[in-house]
């Protein structure tokens, strides 16, 4: 058991990242990692969404009609996503004001779905919430990362704080405005991926189709 | 399922039935909705006292901050006992005798009863409606105006921006500008709550000397060289519409539809 909760935990972190092995939940990656803070109650959020919503899913597994299976599933996560949403009005309302619609979003996020789907309807309670607590933490991991590129080389800060002075502050680094738009999160993303699977190169996929010759027997 | 044969009555009956009967799908998703529904009204319930005092908290930490007296060390609420709260009519510029405690802006925009439909030529900070009532802020020392805070709002890119604009006691001179609620993309549009973006705000003429509204939001940066740079403040990279939408909403606020009839009264009254 305990080794099984181990690895349901670490296992997410790099070698089955929901983000960079499965591709799973990169909107939300792309839109709230301009800034570490935001990044950072993200994924608090949504690994304590995954893990509960998980939990609950697994321990009514066994009663849940296979037809409404996903109702049931979505009904689960969007309640949670709501009081995680509450609060975070009550208790952290700077934070949430900044989050705005991304808390609420966490609704439409693959992973949570995607874990509950996969994993919390065979599995029982406990470990499926270490599993939803590993999922969440790989997400938090790339988002984190993507946020601190994204951070500081497009406003030359760290969490707010000031790490590399910019140009119209009086320093000397001109910050890279692509990095605070939305494509720039694919491109960190992509060359983390890139970098994960050049070390890591199990995780290469094979291709989809080779292209060989066509002989004309073939085609005739 | 041994334990749920122990138990005796409808639930172990029901728990028994195969997971596709339809009998049993109906309850499942009947008791799971009752259970959900219950969760969020609790919760949507019980943090709401706290919700609320943290939005009042917000609404006084901003107006504070438009008018630079916020001092992070000293209470807010005894901060805020120096604004005197009046409600204006904003066709006639004049003072209403309606409690500003009870009255709230933000519903009356959405009561017919209470607000005015805007027209095409008029709807520039795309509201469509406008209250008839407004809550303003006023702040004296020693009896002499110091400061008037207006509230505006408009739309930019995604969401409306809620917001504060202070001028000084000319009625021209801007105090600052600041958004408490908006929904506009972190890092872009959201750079509205910037405060080196803010600062630029202070000090810029609204009007010029014939009495036209000029203020607006431009296309990149300021070139303080060219005439009418104290009109106008550096747009926000990235964020084109959003840019816009303040530009338009102050120019909506502090024009003849919005504030216009007051301000205008007010500085006549100061000459």
């Amino acid at each position: 058991m305990a080794s099984e909760i181990k690895s349901s935990v670490v296992d997410p972190l790099i070698d089955n990242n929901p983000i960079t092995l499965q591709v799973l939940g990169v909107c939300s990656a792309l839109a709230v990692t301009t800034n570490m803070m935001a990044a950072l109650i993200m994924s608090i959020a949504l690994t304590t969404v995954t893990a509960f919503s998980s939990a609950i899913i697994s321990s009514i597994r066994n009663h849940i009609p296979s037809s409404i299976r996903i109702i049931v599933q979505m009904t689960i996560i969007a309640s949670l996503v709501i009081v995680v949403d509450q609060l975070l009005k009550a208790y952290a309302y700077e934070a949430s004001k900044q989050l705005s619609v991304f808390v609420g979003l966490i609704i439409t996020n693959c992973i949570v779905l995607g874990r509950a789907e996969a994993y919390a309807m065979k599995n029982p309670p406990i470990l499926s919430f270490f599993d939803g607590i590993g999922n969440g933490l790989g997400y938090s991991l790339i988002l984190m990362v993507v946020a601190f590129f994204r951070e500081l080389l497009g406003t030359g800060k760290l969490f707010g704080h000031t790490i590399i002075p910019v140009a119209n502050e009086g320093g000397w680094y001109i910050p890279n405005g692509l990095m605070l738009l939305p494509p720039s999160a694919f491109f960190v993303i992509g060359l983390l991926i890139w970098l994960i699977r050049s070390l890591k190169k199990e995780q290469v996929e094979p291709a989809d189709y080779q292209i060989h010759q066509v002989h004309r027997t073939e085609v005739l | 399922m041994a334990e749920t044969n122990k138990k005796q009555g409808m639930i172990a009956s029901i728990l028994s039935l195969p997971n596709d009967d339809p009998k049993k799908t109906i309850i499942v998703a009947f008791l799971l909705c009752l259970v959900c529904s219950v969760l969020v009204s609790t919760s949507a319930v019980m943090f709401k006292p706290l919700q609320l005092a943290n939005k009042e908290a917000d609404i006084k930490k901003n107006i504070l901050a438009v008018t630079g007296l916020l001092d992070e060390s000293s209470d807010i609420n005894t901060l805020f006992e120096r604004f005197e709260v009046k409600v204006i009519d904003l066709e006639t510029g004049n003072y209403s005798d309606i409690d500003p405690a009870s009255y709230d802006q933000r519903k009356a925009s959405g009561d017919p009863e209470q607000s005015i439909k805007l027209s095409a030529e008029q709807n520039i900070a795309n509201i469509g409606r406008r209250a008839k009532l407004a809550k303003i802020y006023l702040l004296k020392e020693n009896n002499s105006l110091k400061q008037v805070v207006l509230p505006v709002h408009g739309y930019g890119l995604w969401s409306t921006l809620y917001g504060f604009v202070s001028l000084e006691a000319d009625f021209n001179t801007i105090g600052g500008l600041q958004f408490y609620s908006h929904a506009e993309t972190p890092g872009l549009g959201g750079e509205v709550d910037n405060p080196k973006w803010r600062k630029q705000w202070q000090g810029k003429k609204a009007f010029n000397e014939s009495g036209e509204l000029k203020i607006e939001v431009i296309r990149g940066h300021v070139d303080f060289q060219v005439a009418g740079a104290e009109h106008q403040v550096d747009g926000l990279s990235g964020a084109t519409l959003t840019s816009r939408g303040v530009s338009n909403l102050v120019n909506f606020w502090l024009g003849n539809d919005g504030f216009g009839p007051y301000l205008k009264k007010m500085s006549e009254m100061e000459k």
